[in-house]
């Protein structure tokens, strides 16, 4: 594909064949628009949540992390995570298990029911639980004389994250699976190891890398959601409020220090996702359903 | 081996994050304060006083969680379940459904406390863009077409009914009691409004951040907030001619402090809200006090006076007649406001 | 030797586990998803199918899904152009920092939508860092559905750029030196023989871009001016509706939008088949 003699243009590495590629003019063009499509719509809104964040100083930040309902909201939110991403590990292994190492009828259409969380307005996600949960709901009359409240508490932010959830892990680790297929594990197994010893010891550092794709998918958007748990969470101010609702209230009590601070550190964990992201990518391409989907 | 071990500490780790530690960590008392709108100021201050009050008197500690919104959802937040030990609404007939519906407060709970349970009143001012240009002077004003009103949902939030009630109060003294006559002023001002927000607060960040409408019907304190957070130089208070005393009352919810076991501290919160530092720091968050001897004279002076209808006027006749009569569903609210195409 | 009979719809197999992960898969998926679902069906379902019609054709109604739809379908557009792009100068050029350029694709995927929503409306406000320029200039962005657009371009970004990268990167360069030895000029290369094979690509991700938009939310509230019949999105009226506690109203609307994302999804499905038929893979 390239050259026999070597460009000397310094940040070309190889120049590819004329006639496969384009005019130098029209790269420029197109790169051009690409830098400056992506600096507006997807650069600066990054860096405005730092600079806002930081406007009113170091001290002034850190003092606006450190107020009692965000860092309750901190709490919560970490909390949440901390329920609904292992819930949906142990799913995801579970579902990936059943569907790639066995052949029955019916696993296309479990695999789109598996994605429909997907195709779902985080809105509706929410309300789906109010309209189960809530006090005119279905169970809503069973759950009051049990005195038991799971909308406007946590746990009805709990499931409702598992919901929006739901998919990112299995998501990741059917296509791996299936692609992987069952020899390994039927070798195990004709060696005399059990189930579950082939599990831990086989097929989970076969998929080790897609599984952790996923958690941090999972996670990113666990800690992140925002419509779903708006609608269920009743907004008790150090007591149903995650980060994201956190920033909302900070910025309908005109505390926009205090709002771009929350709204800081999730951009903080949404970088952190997405270095971790592309290390992954990077080094274990090969290992990932990223690069074999859509 | 060391694998499974390495797994097996992974899932007890993560076991031990899962064990719920919901709220302050600490086992001292918490309050839920179940507010309206515009307050979240006001009780910020009010809670850190009394909760420095409390610790003074009993040497515990007390941690007031507060929930803000629209007065009339945030009523049925607390009739759906939501755990308020305490409920400080927008109106009446907020707190009379909760009594109503759920039980969990006497039906003459507003005996219980001076004035009609009300420590702070209010009534309904207009906000203006600096320069008022568009020369909105008073009510007459706002149905002339052309004139953007901002003003909030009645269906949810309580400074949006008293601003509807302040309007058919001055339409019912200028048509002499014509009904007709009001009903099509009252009318007339709905079509100028281009969004309705679910409370006091999200009508003032429409109006104020949004810049939509030309005249923001608002809460006097939610008015003067805005020009002290957001820009005198920006915005304007406009008085009208004739207002109305909007009595935003307090109380307790017997069913859920006996229940959590917070029945004196959430009484005593009650109470220090009439005391005289509860009505200093009412006033100095520009809410009329209930007893304006205990506040301090400069911040009473910025009170405008207005000529001031009551909700137990002859015509209103109380909110047990006004709630059903306007707010219900297929009121006269709903008769009125057909969001303009 | 198992001894236990296979159910018919299943093959035989070694591997143990099969009851217990398929058991535990469907529970989980049941409880979580399906009744959940269920329970918004049978919520609309109550209502009579007069009922579900009157609340589901209300001005209002119809009006926010007409916002939602139609400034979803321009943002996938506006995606589709510039995401194509994009994705083809990442994918076919070196510049420098463009690996860097290529990790911060994913961040609409990765930032939650609320600090979005704060930080575009930051940037695009009257008072904002483009916003002050922009509004002289005539082009109100914040508060209009100008902004829902600028907020539904961020977020459907990386569903273009990301659908098209694969199949960009699989592209075989011998078909385009075929057509220059037949004397086609490279643009006419391009448009007559590379984009036709990414359109299946380009279409599965405009799909999703607008999948993705229509029951978008957190983002757009803050830079939307929530005018009802103006700026008003779908999701939000399902908000504003159960503030009102009218449940009936928000489980239609929720239940229609439910239904145009199935039929979204099924698109999707329908292209990745067709494009896996034509090309061999999606």
């Amino acid at each position: 594909m390239s050259d026999a003699t070597l460009s000397t243009t310094s940040f070309v590495a190889a120049r590819p064949p004329r006639v496969t590629t384009e005019a130098f003019w029209v790269r420029a063009i197109m790169i051009g628009i690409t830098l400056v499509f992506l600096s507006v719509f997807v650069l600066l809104p990054l860096a405005t949540v730092f600079v806002e964040a930081l406007r009113g100083g170091i001290s002034a930040y850190f003092s606006a992390l450190a107020e009692r309902e965000t860092f309750l909201a901190i709490e919560l939110t970490l909390l949440v995570a901390a329920t609904s991403v292992p819930a949906n590990l142990v799913f995801g292994l579970a579902a990936s298990w059943a569907i790639a190492k066995f052949e029955f009828r019916g696993k296309s259409f479990l695999i789109t029911l598996i994605d429909l969380p997907f195709s779902v307005s985080p809105v509706t996600s929410g309300l789906i639980y109010v309209i189960l949960f809530g006090a005119q709901g279905y169970f809503g009359h069973f759950l009051k004389s049990a005195g038991v409240q799971i909308i406007f508490a946590v746990p009805g932010i709990v499931l409702a994250t598992m919901f929006v959830t739901f998919p990112f892990v299995a998501r990741e680790l059917i296509p791996i699976m299936q692609e992987q297929g069952k020899r390994d594990e039927e070798a195990a197994l004709s060696l005399g190891a059990s189930g579950l010893r082939t599990f831990f010891r086989v097929t989970l550092p076969n998929v080790k890398w897609a599984l952790l794709y996923g958690v941090l998918l999972c996670n990113a958007r666990a800690m992140g959601e925002f419509g779903a748990v708006s609608v269920v969470s009743g907004h008790i101010r150090g007591h149903t409020n995650t980060m994201p609702l956190q920033v909302e209230i900070l910025y309908n009590d005109y505390n926009y220090a205090g709002a771009f601070a929350v709204a800081s550190l999730l951009a903080l964990l949404a970088l952190i996702t997405l270095g971790l992201k592309s290390l992954l990518q990077w080094r274990f391409a090969g290992e990932l359903a990223a690069n074999r989907r859509h | 081996m060391t694998r499974r071990r390495r797994l097996r500490s992974l899932f007890a780790a993560l076991a031990i994050a899962a064990l719920p530690l919901s709220g302050p960590a600490s086992a001292d008392t918490t309050l839920l304060n179940v507010s309206y709108d515009p307050t979240r100021e006001l009780y910020k201050a009010i809670d850190a006083a009394f909760a420095a009050d409390w610790k003074a008197k009993t040497g515990e500690t007390v941690t007031i969680e507060q929930s803000h919104g629209g007065s009339g959802a945030q009523a049925r937040a607390v009739i759906d379940g939501l755990p308020a030990d305490v409920v400080t609404l927008g109106l009446e007939a907020d707190i009379d459904a909760i009594a109503d519906k759920t039980k969990k407060i006497p039906a003459d709970w507003k005996k219980r406390l001076p004035n009609d349970s009300a420590p702070y009143t209010s009534t309904i001012v207009f906000l203006v863009r600096k320069g008022n240009p568009k020369g909105i002077k008073d009510w007459d004003d706002l149905v002339k077409p052309g004139v953007q009103v901002v003003t909030a949902n009645p269906k949810t939030s309580g400074g949006a009914r008293w601003n509807y009630l302040a309007a058919w109060g001055y339409a019912n003294a200028k048509f002499g009691g014509d009904q007709a006559k009001v009903k099509d002023f009252v009318t007339n001002l709905y079509r100028n409004v281009p969004v309705l927000d679910s409370g006091a607060r999200g009508s003032t960040t429409t109006f104020a951040q949004r810049g939509i409408g030309d005249v923001l019907i608002a809460w006097e304190n939610e008015a003067f907030l805005a020009l002290n957070e957001l820009g005198a130089d920006k915005f304007a208070m406009v008085v009208p001619s004739i207002s109305i005393k909007a009595v935003p009352p307090v109380a307790v919810v017997d069913g859920n402090v006996d229940e959590r076991g917070t029945r004196k501290v959430a009484e005593a919160y009650l109470q220090f809200l009439y005391s005289d530092a509860g009505q200093k720091i009412i006033a100095r968050s520009f809410y009329r006090p209930a007893n304006p001897k205990a506040a301090d004279p400069a911040d009473l002076q910025r009170f405008p006076s207005l000529q001031l209808v009551s909700i137990d006027d002859p015509e209103f006749g109380g909110w047990a007649k006004v709630q059903p009569m306007h707010f219900a569903d297929g009121g006269v609210f709903d008769q009125i406001y057909r969001p303009s195409n | 030797m198992q001894s236990r009979a296979a159910p018919a719809w299943k093959r035989p197999s070694i591997i143990p586990g099969f009851g217990l992960t398929l058991g535990f898969t469907l529970t989980y998926l049941g409880l979580i998803v399906l009744i959940p679902l269920g329970g918004l069906i049978l919520r609309s379902s109550a209502l009579g199918f007069s009922g579900f019609w009157a609340l589901a054709t209300d001005p209002r109604t119809l009006a926010a899904l007409k916002v939602s739809f139609g400034l979803s379908f321009i943002a996938a557009a506006i995606n589709a152009v510039f995401g194509l792009i994009a994705a083809w100068v990442l994918v076919r050029y070196r510049f420098p920092g463009q690996k860097l350029l290529d990790a911060f694709i994913d961040l609409p995927f990765a930032l939650p939508t609320a600090v979005a929503g704060i930080a575009l409306t930051a940037i695009y406000a009257p008072n904002g860092w483009l916003g002050q320029y922009l509004e002289p200039l005539g082009l109100k962005i914040a508060y209009t559905p100008n902004g829902i657009l600028v907020a539904l371009i961020f977020i459907g970004l990386p569903f273009i750029v990301r659908t098209l990268q694969p199949v960009m990167e699989d592209l075989d360069v011998e078909t385009e030196e075929a057509a220059a030895t037949l004397g086609a000029r490279r643009r006419h290369t391009m448009f007559r023989v590379i984009l036709p094979a990414l359109l299946p690509a380009l279409l599965t991700g405009f799909a999703l871009a607008l999948a993705r938009a229509v029951g978008e939310y957190g983002s757009v509230i803050f830079i939307a001016g929530n005018m009802p019949y103006v700026s008003e999105i779908a999701p939000l009226l399902i908000v504003m509706k159960l503030q009102e506690f009218n449940y009936a109203a928000a489980t239609v609307i929720a239940t229609v939008m439910l239904a145009i994302s199935f039929v979204l999804l099924l698109v999707i499905n329908l292209l990745q088949a067709w494009s896996r038929k034509r090309l061999g893979h999606v």
